[in-house]
């Protein structure tokens, strides 16, 4: 079984997000990449899945800062074939310009399962696994929290909200969009990784020129108003709860 | 193309989820500037009687055994159909297990033009998209071709997608369904002991402030009231007052749910560290220099034990 | 039983081969005294003795399948006390370690807190841009090496906790103010510096240390200075002991020692008497481990207070019990009560309540926050406050 697994890299939220000076895009200048937290997840449910059965896994990300030692990584922890896409993706592209650029490869390669992260927090054009399967005219389930094999096909576990699981069967191939892998990402120590990195080899695609249609172009990009103190709620203990209620029925619980 | 707004009416075990009315209240923003109809897409099997408070102008509504449960295939197939004949503004569907599901997948199978994570529509039909963990804030105009829009809460009110009257429902026959590569085998109900707090949209979290055990119960009473869960920081779960599946924090759980209440609560880093992504916190503190009121929304200073029981009551009093 | 084979015990030889005086592990005549000390022994499902034990029986899985060796602190009692003097815990126990963590068994905590360390050069997973920050308020600017970029007498190692965490960035800036009033010329890396590395190293994250040792070596490799100073036990212990392994010699003190010497230029400038009864805990990592040896200067310290009286704890100096925050498991409290349903942290708090301590005087950025929150527990709204020694000393010098 062939199992291609997709991961991109997103702003880093633990340092500053500042605005450039056009107004309609993320400073790059202090940014730091990090992969997308549920590709990570995805890229365990691979490996998960490859210990279980027979199952190559391959990996597959856009050539930015910081990409090969994601692969290294991935390596690290059994991932079998490393493809860096080489193309013009430094400034940022969007998920449909990803997408196509996957997809020219994925059809060379014919996995039989992709996995991918279900959602990234960057996405402002949908989300890559669902429009790589739209383009491919495969089948896609998202928020699987569980993926088993079973008789050429899959059964994967999605989540909806209150801890309701559906179980899905899904001809293959498809595209899975992972919500949380069946275990956390394992850890891989540094001196495997550093291993890695003499002993695996990343595979370099060339992608033709990018093609964004289908995003729609951002007009002004913004920060909300910082949060600065709690607003304090006044009062004795009747009106404080009083608000309270007010506060719950804006956010949507109650 | 024509003027309408079509919103996927999202469902479940019976009930309709309150993205949809959310959504329904964003399209009449949407229709307000140019015209055109609301018009609520409602797919299932034999489930006409969901429609009867959407606050849409008109429902198409299909009815399908293939259709009883959601499947990404049942419904992008239908849509398909429908986008394609009809050939509305915009289509509307939740960022969910349901609507991402079938929006992105409709997005590059026909070729049409997609936003995602929108909070508001500004009046004159701007998108405004919230992203990055919340941090960033993106506008976006629909282009001149049928637009797809996934949509998170916290723009409009779900009040404001429901109606008094029911709307004017239309059958749409469907195209083929027997052709489904995606099936639901069954589905498995949570676990009641058994409580992943990972997963809970609402958490009542309760920290030394709870003084002894026996206050624990009024925390469950609270958390029962309002549909959500109790959870604690490290000196409660220390005690063992709680079992550690319920601790917060650098050596426990990091939660991000919808409301986290927090009471009782300092905020330590180590408390905060697996909590501070949560979408609303409120902290409840009897120490107004406690640390959790820099990371709160909101918060108010008395002794939790002061406000717990009266809370309680009064949202007991709001459910009915 | 026929004696396994010595070829066969591969991992029992590998212990020997990477530890310096590694080969004093056959002279271990299970007396169990190191079990006996270890304050998380009882919960261990193999002690320091019964992992030399199992060792020589070549029985290696047993031991890589249980988790319990995570209850091991560091905190080097067990060292202390072996009659053989074998490197238990810088040898036998963090060898094991690293086995564990080349297959990926660390439990989930620890796991953040290394992986934070390699991404932002600090555990707690805070922007590495921001490392200096705690100094920027200060009414004397703290130097910055990359900024200044010339030669000083001192260089300051921070550290991660003093940089970061809410409840040291004061304890940091109190030292720079007693630097400032001393008039020492000194700087601190800043961005520049990384961890330290001695938790991820005792925690057997040998490739992340070295990474972390690497990264600092060629830090201090830019700049002039005559000595290093810091205010982080756990980094005197590694620069001191571990950095000269990997080339990167340098004399460094810890800054009790560094004031100690200075005390009679310290005294007249504590002009407000502090009325504390104070018991000192002694951090493991300037203590009993590797012999560090650093007991007395602390309490010279301290004595010198005005106004301040010094008791000590049953435990004290080199059988001090550990704050329960070194070698990872300063974030592995969940998983530690889990399995014992212990505290040593409590423990220690009880011994100085009942030593009838008022202020607990500690000199390691873990403890504050650790002995805090065991207070918190122990004594509801007790009165034992816990303040770092700097803090103490800052707060004499208040006019």
């Amino acid at each position: 079984m062939n199992i291609a697994t997709l991961f991109k890299l997103v702003p880093d939220l633990v340092e500053e997000l500042e605005i450039d000076a056009g107004g309609t895009s993320l400073d790059m200048t202090w940014l730091r990449l990090i992969i997308s937290e549920f590709d990570d997840h995805a890229i365990e449910q691979a490996i998960l899945l490859k210990e279980r059965s027979a199952a190559q896994v391959t990996v597959i990300a856009p050539g930015v800062e910081g990409v090969d030692e994601v692969l290294f990584t991935a390596a690290a922890k059994g991932a079998d074939r490393l493809i860096k896409l080489i193309g013009d993706f430094e400034a940022g592209v969007n998920n449909h310009s990803l997408a196509r650029a996957i997809v020219t490869f994925l059809k060379d390669l014919q996995p039989d399962l992709i996995l991918t992260g279900v959602q990234a927090h960057n996405d402002l054009d949908g989300s890559l696994g669902p429009l790589v399967a739209g383009f491919l005219g495969i089948p896609y389930v998202g928020y699987v929290s569980g993926v088993t094999l079973s008789n050429g096909k899959v059964i994967a576990q999605k989540e909806y909200p209150g801890g309701l699981i559906a179980r899905i069967e899904v001809d293959l191939p498809a595209v899975l969009g992972i919500q949380a892998a069946e275990k956390p990402p394992r850890y891989v120590a540094v001196s495997k990784v550093r291993q890695a990195m003499q002993t695996a080899i990343i595979e370099e695609h060339k992608v033709g020129s990018l093609d964004p249609t289908g995003g729609i172009p951002v007009e002004r990009m913004f920060k909300p108003e910082a949060g600065t103190r709690a607003m304090i709620i006044e009062g004795d203990e009747r009106e404080i709860a009083s608000r309270l209620i007010e506060i719950f029925k804006e956010v949507g619980v109650l | 193309m024509n003027k309408d707004i079509y919103v996927l009416i999202e469902h479940l075990q019976g009930r309709v989820a309150d993205i949809s009315y959310i959504m329904l209240a964003a399209a009449r923003t949407l229709v307000q500037d140019t015209g055109g109809e609301i018009v609520g897409i409602l797919l299932g099997y034999d489930v006409q009687n969901l429609a009867s408070n959407l606050a849409a102008d008109r429902v198409v509504y299909v009815d399908h055994p293939a259709l009883a449960e959601f499947t990404s295939d049942g419904y992008q197939y239908v849509l398909a159909d429908l986008i394609a004949e009809n050939k509305p503004r915009a289509v509307l569907f939740g960022n969910t297990s349901i609507g991402h599901d079938v929006a992105n997948i409709l997005s590059s199978r026909l070729e049409l033009p997609m936003v995602s994570s929108c909070q508001t529509i500004l009046s004159g039909g701007k998108f405004v998209s919230q992203i990055c963990g919340g941090k960033i804030m993106a506008e976006t105009s629909p282009p001149g071709m049928t637009t797809l829009v996934t949509m998170i809460p916290g723009g409009f009110k779900p009040e404001e997608g429901q109606s008094e009257t029911a709307p004017n429902i239309i059958t749409y026959t469907p195209p083929a369904l027997d052709d489904l590569r995606v099936s639901v085998k069954g589905y498995v109900e949570p676990e009641p002991g058994d409580v992943d707090i990972t997963k809970e949209p609402i958490l009542i979290a309760v920290g030394r402030g709870i003084q002894n055990q026996d206050n624990i119960e009024l925390a469950e009473e609270l958390a029962k009231a309002i549909g959500g869960v109790v959870c604690a920081s490290r000196p409660v779960v220390d005690q063992g007052w709680l079992p550690i599946s319920r601790l917060v924090g650098k050596s426990g759980n990091k939660v991000k749910p919808k409301l986290y209440l927090a009471l009782g609560i300092s905020g330590a880093p180590e408390h905060v560290e697996g909590m501070v992504d949560s979408n609303t916190i409120i902290a409840i503190n009897s120490d107004a220099t406690a640390p959790i009121f820099d990371i709160a929304k909101y918060g108010a200073v008395i002794d939790m034990l002061d406000l717990i029981e009266v809370l309680t009551e009064q949202i007991q009093a709001a459910k009915g | 039983m026929p004696a396994a084979s010595i070829s066969d015990r591969l991992f029992y030889a590998k212990v020997i081969s990477v530890t310096p005086h590694g080969e004093r592990l056959d002279l271990c005549l299970q007396c169990g005294m190191c079990s006996g000390i270890c304050p998380y022994g009882f919960g261990m499902d193999f002690p320091p003795h019964a992992l030399i034990a199992e060792l020589r029986a070549n029985e290696v899985d047993p031991i890589l399948e249980s988790d319990r060796i995570w209850l091991c602190m560091s905190c080097f009692a067990c060292t202390s006390v072996c009659p053989a003097q074998i490197p238990l815990t810088t040898g036998l126990l963090a060898t094991v370690k690293t086995e564990m963590i080349l297959k990926g068994k660390v439990p989930t905590e620890l796991q953040t807190a290394l992986e934070n360390t390699l991404r932002y050069g600090n555990s707690l997973g805070k922007s590495p841009r921001k490392r200096a920050e705690w100094s920027q308020d200060l009414p004397s600017k703290v130097p910055i090496l990359a900024e200044t970029k010339e030669p000083v007498e001192i260089l300051w190692f921070v550290g991660d906790y003093a940089s970061y965490h809410p409840r040291i960035q004061p304890v940091s800036r109190a030292m720079a103010k007693i630097l400032q009033a001393l008039g020492v010329h000194f700087a601190i890396l800043g961005p520049e510096e990384s961890s330290d590395g001695d938790v991820q190293c005792l925690a057997g994250e040998r490739g992340l240390f070295e990474m972390l040792a690497q990264k600092n070596g060629k830090a201090f490799g830019k700049y002039q200075f005559k000595e290093i100073i810091t205010t982080d036990p756990h980094a005197y212990n590694v620069i001191k002991n571990e950095y000269p392994k990997l080339g990167f010699s340098y004399p460094i003190k810890h800054y009790t020692q560094f004031l100690t010497e200075r005390l009679d230029q310290i005294r007249p400038l504590m002009r407000k008497p502090l009325m504390y009864r104070m018991a000192y805990h002694d951090p493991c990592c300037i203590g009993r481990a590797n012999n560090n040896n650093v007991y007395e200067e602390p309490r010279q310290i301290l004595k010198s207070i005005p106004g301040a009286e010094l008791i000590e704890m049953p435990h004290n100096r080199s059988n001090s019990i550990c704050c329960g925050g070194g070698g990872g498991g300063n974030w592995l409290d969940g998983f530690v009560w889990e399995r014992t349903h212990a505290r040593i942290t409590e423990w220690r708090v009880r011994e100085a309540i009942a030593a009838g301590a008022e202020v607990l005087a500690v000199a390691c950025p873990y403890e504050p926050p650790r002995f805090e929150d065991a207070a918190k527990m122990v004594q509801g709204d007790g009165k034992l406050v816990v303040k770092d020694i700097a803090e103490l000393l800052a707060e004499a010098m208040e006019s």
